[in-house]
């Protein structure tokens, strides 16, 4: 079995400089070896673990790991991983030059061919363009984008095997704007698409709870939210007088600071329904603050089975069903607390 | 008598009517002003305010209703001044305006129907905090004074169990405590709220403050008071001796006065006081002189009068925050002590009182944010609130 660590130096030197000509040092013969082993350790993983290694996920790689590895280190990257090879080792460029030792791309002296070969693609377009009436005649332009952005730099880094300089990044992004308003453009869809980015629209991941009926026929969802270390689960029950009772107690003893209250206040004000739910929550651990962000959240939450699809992306866009991500910063060993420094004394 | 009580009603409410009208220099305009006044003001209609000043008129239908607390009442009713935010809030809008409410509308008709010849009534009013529990009481306490009771307010009883600049031992009994300034300030105010009655009580009694010094029997109330505000040292003992002359009295053949007993914050009596002795142990409530007279004061063995009371947990000593029922407050010996009672519980606004209590702010121009004035506006109110009359009072304070 091999538990294949990330920090490998020899690769790092690698992935920084993934075009340096001279001997490979991962070979395809490497990688092939590196799966064979994997799948060994992922079959033997799974005997060790008494489950079938036929149907042995990675997932269940991962969780068998953190199992038999437990490790309490801060870093995510330093913990015990046991992953597939193509996702340890940088993708690498093949040979590049036949047994007499010439290249065989013929800008392969720019030191950057695919960047370079890009580049030459899309101008050598423009001034076939430029030159020839018919195509500045017929007028087929380039259809929308979607929901698509440029590749970042590191993307296309990525997509290219070389690196790019910020100066070549800016040069690719000016080509590529210039290709998309010429006309006829449309002949480059496909190409240009290559290096846009498709962004998913997130409100179609969300997944209104399921409405339920209770005993008197009145629809109620459930929900949960956390923020911090506070937990919280709510129960929204439609045709009520506004009331909302958290862990037993009313809203104005248990939360006596005004702010709060706003938190809690905010989702249902949102979708104007104030007075219309009545609501019921537990909330446990975390302080006043963070208690009343988790129950925003799991307030919105549950309240998005209530609301047609249009007023729940109207949710989304308000951040209300984005769980807050900030937690309390670790401290740090010689300084006084997270950031702060201890007070410097020259002598 | 009776007409001179009305007459008396009359004038004042003559006088709250002239409050309102700007002064002019000469006195034939302001008699004009003043009948203009008179005739326009019954007409003016509106949902939150009634012109019906006298508490013993008011009913069911006045409820959720605002009626206006003619300030000569005030000053003479309550020269200690009423609860802060309150005091803030009528200084702000000129009038001070209390809302008719069913806990004191309650107490009040059972205050008209009770045989006075029965050993007095106890009542109690709690609730959460900040529901309005002093100015039912204030409402109660106004009714008691516009029907010519004689109104013995202690505005706070826990003041009484702390913060103690003066102890002094007792020179009536040595393991007792007198609080003279305390007891000298209530006194004056009993005096500014009672001056009619001064003169008509006598007591039945020789009191010996100090060698020199004494109170014949036969001498009027008046003298007695005096003598409490004159000579600080003697104060609490005073203060002793008038409760004990208007228990006697009360209720006897000879008596033409009733007895309102009206005490902010029972509680105070039976929980624990902060005031410590010179040996650094805390005083018991009952060895202070005050606190051991009051509380004879709360027993039903006398008649002809009632005994009303509130509970708060604001500024009580040693109670949890959440608890507001009788008996988490009083604590067994205090729920003994103050069995049988009435309680009268006090809630949160209901429905009508929220809006009407929302109108009368409008009305005042003081919710001045573009936003309040919009139905949302109000729901966001309502639930911040959660239709409790003080947070409520908070809330609008900065809109």
């Amino acid at each position: 079995m091999s538990i294949y660590q990330v920090h490998i130096p020899a690769q790092v030197t690698l992935r920084s400089s993934p075009s340096a000509p001279g001997p490979e040092k991962i070979t395809d013969e490497f990688i092939r070896k590196q799966k064979e082993e994997f799948e060994a350790g992922r079959r033997q993983l799974a005997n060790m673990m008494g489950e079938d290694p036929e149907s042995f996920s990675q997932q269940d790689v991962d969780r068998s790991v953190s199992y038999l590895f437990p490790s309490g280190l801060f870093e995510k990257k330093a913990r015990p991983i046991m992953k597939p090879p193509e996702e340890i080792f940088p993708k690498q460029r093949t040979v590049q030059w036949d047994a007499d030792g010439r290249p065989f791309h013929f800008l392969f002296y720019t030191g950057k061919q695919s960047y370079y070969s890009l580049m030459h693609v899309g101008s050598v377009y423009i001034f076939e363009t430029n030159l020839s009436p018919y195509m500045l005649t017929v007028l087929v332009f380039f259809s929308s984008f979607g929901s698509s952005r440029w590749l970042t730099k590191d993307e296309l880094q990525l997509r290219l095997v070389e690196n790019v300089a910020d100066q070549e990044y800016e040069r690719f992004l000016r080509l590529m704007e210039r290709l998309v308003v010429m006309p006829h453009s449309a002949a480059l869809q496909d190409m240009v698409m290559q290096y846009r980015h498709q962004l998913e629209t997130q409100s179609t991941k969300q997944t209104p709870p399921q409405l339920l009926m209770d005993e008197r026929g009145v629809a109620y969802s459930t929900a949960e939210g956390h923020r911090k270390t506070s937990e919280a689960t709510v129960i929204v029950r439609d045709a009520g007088g506004g009331r909302i009772s958290i862990n037993g107690e009313d809203q104005l003893t248990y939360f006596t600071v005004l702010q709060d209250r706003v938190q809690l206040m905010f989702p249902l004000q949102f979708i104007d329904a104030l007075g219309r739910f009545d609501v019921e929550c537990t909330v446990s651990g975390g302080g006043r603050s963070s208690q009343a962000g988790a129950l925003r959240l799991a307030i919105s939450r549950a309240l998005l089975g209530f609301v047609s699809e249009s007023q729940g992306e109207a949710m989304r866009r308000a951040g209300l069903l984005t769980p807050d991500p900030r937690v309390r910063e670790r401290k740090k060993p010689g300084q006084e607390g997270a950031r702060r420094k201890y007070t410097w004394k020259k002598r | 008598m009776f007409q001179i009580m009305a007459l008396h009603r009359l004038s004042c409410r003559l006088r709250q009517t002239v409050n309102h009208v700007r002064c002019l220099h000469t006195s034939e305009c302001v008699q004009q002003q003043e009948r203009v006044a008179v005739e326009a003001e019954p007409e003016s209609f509106s949902v939150f305010r009634t012109q019906e000043s006298d508490p013993a008129r008011h009913s069911e239908q006045h409820l959720g209703q605002h009626y206006t607390l003619p300030s000569a009442h005030i000053r003479s009713l309550f020269p200690h001044g009423l609860p802060y935010r309150f005091q803030q809030q009528a200084k702000t809008f000129n009038e001070s305006c209390l809302m008719v409410r069913q806990p004191a509308l309650e107490v009040i008709s059972c205050l008209k129907k009770a045989d006075y010849d029965k050993p007095a009534l106890r009542y109690i009013l709690y609730g959460l905090k900040g529901t309005g529990k002093t100015l039912s009481l204030c409402h109660t306490v106004h009714f008691c004074y516009t029907q010519g009771w004689l109104v013995l307010h202690i505005p706070d009883a826990h003041l009484w169990v702390k913060n103690c600049r003066e102890l002094l031992p007792s020179s009536f009994k040595a393991s007792r405590f007198d609080q003279p300034l305390q007891a000298t300030a209530w006194l004056r105010n009993f005096k500014i709220t009672n001056e009619s009655f001064l003169s008509k009580i006598q007591t039945k009694q020789r009191y010996v403050w100090t060698k020199r010094e004494f109170t014949e029997e036969g001498s009027s109330l008046g003298e007695l008071v005096d003598q409490g505000i004159s000579r600080v040292k003697s104060s609490s003992d005073v203060v002793g001796a008038l409760m004990k002359e208007l228990r006697l009295q009360s209720g006897q053949p000879g008596a033409n006065f009733r007895l309102a007993v009206a005490v902010d914050g029972v509680n105070a009596l039976w929980g624990r006081s902060t005031i410590k002795k010179e040996n650094k142990s805390a005083v018991e409530p009952e060895e202070l002189t005050l606190i051991y007279n009051l509380r004879k004061l709360m027993k039903n063995n006398w008649s002809g009068g009632a005994i009303i009371t509130t509970l708060s947990q604001t500024g009580s000593l040693y109670t949890p925050k959440s608890a507001y029922l009788p008996q988490e407050l009083l604590g067994e010996r205090g729920f003994d002590n103050m069995d049988p009672f009435i309680p009268v519980s006090v809630s949160n606004y209901s429905e009508k009182e929220f809006e009407s209590s929302y109108l009368y702010y409008m009305d005042r121009h003081w919710l001045q944010h573009p936003q309040s004035i919009t139905e949302e506006g109000k729901k966001e109110l309502e639930f911040l609130s959660n239709r409790n009359p003080s947070m409520f009072e908070r809330l609008c304070g900065f809109l």
